[in-house]
Parts: C-alpha cells; structure tokens; sequence
C-alpha cells in the first residue's frame, strides 16, 4: 500500500560511537555528509554502551544506523548491539559500521546482521550512496 | 485493529516504541495523524509543558539534562523534545541536542526525541505540537520543548508551551538584541545560565534593563534564576519557579489559555480542511486548466489568476 496522504519520508540516521574511543572525528564527518545528502542525523557522541545505542535507536525511531569505532572492541560490542536490536524488534534498521576494522573480522560481522564495513579513508560520498540505496522503505 | 489504532494503545500504555512510531507518524503523515491525534487526544492535557528556548549555545541541551534529572529526583516521568533546524539549502539536519543528555537514555521514566523543523515557517516544526500531545497521553508528567532560531520560532513556542522558559548567557554578544525583540514578550521565566562566568551578572542586569521597560501592570512578573548547567547549581530553584507558575497558571490563566490555544488549533484546522477542499474543487473544473494554460503562456501572472478563480468561486 502507498501511504495515505503526501508523505516525505525523510531518512533518520543515529550515528553511534560504542566502546571507549576518544575522538570522534570520523563520525562527525559522515554525520556532516549524510546531513548534506538531506538526511536527518542524530549523533549520540563518545562512550556509548550498546544497550544506550539501541534505546536511542527506538526512541528515535531511525532507519540507520552508523557504528564507527576504533578502539578494536568491536567483535565485543558489535554482537551485543544486533543482540538487543533483534531483541526490541528493531530488525528493519539498516547497520553499517566504520572505522578501523581487520580485513578478517568482516565476515563475521556481516554473518550477525552488519550490512556493510566501510574502512578508514573510505570516501563520504560512497557512504553517503550506500545509504541512500539501502535504507529500509518503511510504511510504519 | 488498524496499524494506526494498535500504535495509539500502545502510546496509551506508555510502550517506547509506540511513542516513537507514532512521532513518525505524526511527522510523516498527515491523515494518519489525525486519526491517531483524535485516539489520544481524551487522554491528554495532564502534563505540564515547558518551552525552551534561546540562543544556541547558552547551554539550553546541558540545562534540560539537568533539570530532568532533578524532575526525576522529584519523581516525575519526563519527555523531551528537542528541535534543530532543517537546512534550507539541503532538507538535511544535524540533531545535536541529544548528545548532552544521553546519560538520561536508560532511564525509563524518560523519553527523549530530537526533531527537525522541516522548513515550517513557523519555525517549531508543525508535528512538534502533536509530539507533546503523544507524550503527554503516553503519561508523561512534565513535557519539555528545546528550540533555538531567531525571531517568529521562538514566539511560536508559546503555542505548545505552558510556561515559557527564555536561557540566555554572556558572551553571546548581539545575541542580546533578540532578548530585547521577541522573547522579552513571551518569557515567563527567564534563566542567566553560565552564571560561572564572571560577567554574568552584566547579563542579568541587560535582562532587567530590558524588563523594566514594560511598565504594565502584571498579574505575574517573569523571575531571573541564575544557573550553571554543568553543575546543575539553580536548577532546583528553577524547577521551583516553573512550579510557582504552573500554580499562577492553574489559579488564573489555565482556563483562558487552553481556550486560546484550543482556538488557534481549531481555526488552524479549518483552514487546512477549507484550503484543501476548494482546491480539490477547483481542480476539477475546466476553467483552472484553461487559467493555467494562460499562466504558461505568460497571458496572467498566478497571484491575478488565483484571484480570478476565487471571485468567480464566490458568486
Ligand atoms: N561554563 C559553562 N559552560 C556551559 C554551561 N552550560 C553549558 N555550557 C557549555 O556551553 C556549550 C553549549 O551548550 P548546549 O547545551 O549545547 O547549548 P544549546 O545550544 O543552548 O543547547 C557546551 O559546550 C556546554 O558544555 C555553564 O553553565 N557554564
Ligand atoms: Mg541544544
């Protein structure tokens, strides 16, 4: 069914940064470039656990979400996150991460549910394509 | 049980996830909207809503953290609601607000949700008014509203606000000429925060300069309170302020102002359904096709063609 009424779905995104890095620069930049692309970006800043991530989500209601890290506890946290979004029934939300992540860890990662790991250096804009191409069209 | 029917219980029964579709949905689809707004409206008008509103900068974000946590204390359930502006050029937003509250997230008497303005003239973005209503029927005791922007957004507060918080801060510079324009009108209360900076009691003078201008008779005489968001110092005399005019409010203006505010909303929903009819109507009619074809020909100019069509509509 199309919506009733005109609607102009706008792309929600949460940005999170889970574990304990201590700069945000990379996520801030992506955040920029998803804004600049018409996206409405929430960025959650440092030091977030996965559980604070989720309940943003859910209480945002996003489409996406961005996880970028750098502190290598991403085979820790990672689970965790899809864990308790599978939990909330937040199983439509699109989940790409970022940051600095082993070649080799990315299997894994894509086997729980992470759709796409961009690397350190990727340029914004193929970020900011992939979004815009794979973000759930949701009625609800 | 339709999808927008079971979205309704669930924000009745307090459910986050509820609340959050349903902000979604009152975002994103107008019909829709209404049909939910008229499930839950019976249920609202229980919470005390707050505006604020300032500068960016002058610590608004880092002051609500605060005063939530202190509203907890007290053992009151909260909602935010924190609006940033749309980007005119790109339709984009970055929605900021949240970062200095997110420590409040696993709280579950606490409910934050950040929303940007979509280009609304009015500046507050249209849902943002059926947002307060959502959480106010999803139980919430006190509704607090943060928006920034000059001028008209921040007057447009007042409608979804009960008690109008204004925050200011030194070193805002010209920042002082908006205090002195819009906001001195519609302040019920107005906050100094960064009140550990030095020169901040400059700023509360400017503020009662300002105030002492306006020399009517008040029933109620907006308060300055100084606070330091980073420590929470004064944000329980704020609360206590916000309470005194929730009291004012409820002995003198509650009646009166929820009748206004009733009133602007009906006008404002007959205007959308009159609006919208007519056009509809004048679409179906030859004449608005021929009148538009004489608009692409250069033979009209719209403004003249649209007046032309509503003249011959009211004979
Ligand atoms: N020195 C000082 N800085 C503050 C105070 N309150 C907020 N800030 C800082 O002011 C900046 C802007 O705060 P924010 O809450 O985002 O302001 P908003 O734009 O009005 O929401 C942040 O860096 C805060 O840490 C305060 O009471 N004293
Ligand atoms: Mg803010």
């Amino acid at each position: 069914m199309q919506s009733e009424g005109k609607s102009e779905r706008k792309i929600r995104v949460l940005i999170a940064k889970p574990g304990l890095d201590s700069h945000d620069r990379g996520a801030k930049v992506v955040a920029r470039a998803l804004r600049d692309a018409g996206m409405e970006v929430i960025y959650t800043g440092l030091r977030q656990t996965p559980e604070q991530i989720v309940e943003t989500a859910l209480q945002e209601d996003v489409d996406v979400i961005g996880l970028s890290i750098l502190s290598g506890a991403h085979m820790a946290l990672f689970p965790r996150i899809m864990e308790l979004l599978k939990e909330k029934g937040l199983t439509d939300v699109l989940v790409f991460a970022g940051g600095i992540i082993p070649e080799e860890d990315i299997p894994e990662l894509k086997k729980i549910g992470i759709r796409e790991v961009f690397g350190p250096g990727t340029p914004t804009d193929k970020i900011v394509k992939y979004v815009l191409e794979n973000a759930p069209k949701r009625e609800h | 049980m339709s999808k927008v029917e079971e979205i309704a219980k669930g924000v009745l029964a307090g459910d986050k996830r509820s609340i959050a579709k349903a902000i979604t949905i009152v975002e994103n689809k107008p019909e829709e909207a209404q049909r939910l707004i008229a499930a839950i409206y019976p249920h609202t008008g229980k919470a005390h809503i707050i505006g604020l509103t300032g500068p960016g900068g002058a610590g608004k974000s880092t002051l609500i953290e605060k005063m939530v946590r202190e509203y907890r204390r007290r053992g009151k359930t909260v909602g935010v609601i924190a609006v940033d502006p749309t980007s005119p050029f790109t339709g984009g937003a970055f929605l900021g607000d949240r970062i200095r509250m997110q420590e409040l997230t696993m709280d579950e008497g606490v409910f934050i949700r950040s929303m940007a303005t979509r280009n609304n003239p009015g500046g507050i973005a249209k849902a943002t008014k059926d947002a307060v209503k959502i959480l106010d029927a999803a139980g919430k005791d006190v509704i607090i509203v943060e928006t920034v922007g000059a001028g008209q957004s921040e007057v447009d507060i007042v409608k979804v606000a009960q008690t109008v918080v204004v925050v200011h801060a030194p070193g805002l510079g010209d920042e002082i000429q908006a205090i002195k324009a819009g906001l001195m009108e519609i302040a019920d209360i107005f906050v100094v925060n960064k009140a550990d900076r030095e020169n901040a009691d400059k700023t509360v003078i400017d503020i009662q300069a300002v105030l002492q201008l306006d020399d009517r008779v008040k029933a109620w005489n907006p308060p300055i309170v100084k606070t330091v968001a980073v420590t929470g110092e004064g944000v329980p005399q704020l609360l206590d302020k916000i309470e005194e005019h929730r009291q004012f409010l409820q002995r003198e203006l509650l009646q009166k102002r929820s009748w206004e505010k009733a009133q602007a909303e009906l006008v404002e929903a007959i205007r959308d359904k009159v609006t919208s009819s007519i056009i509809e109507k004048l679409k179906r009619e030859k004449r608005f096709e021929k009148i538009l074809q004489q608009i692409v020909n250069r033979e009209i100019d719209p403004a003249t063609a649209a007046e032309k069509l509503l003249n011959q509509e009211m004979e």
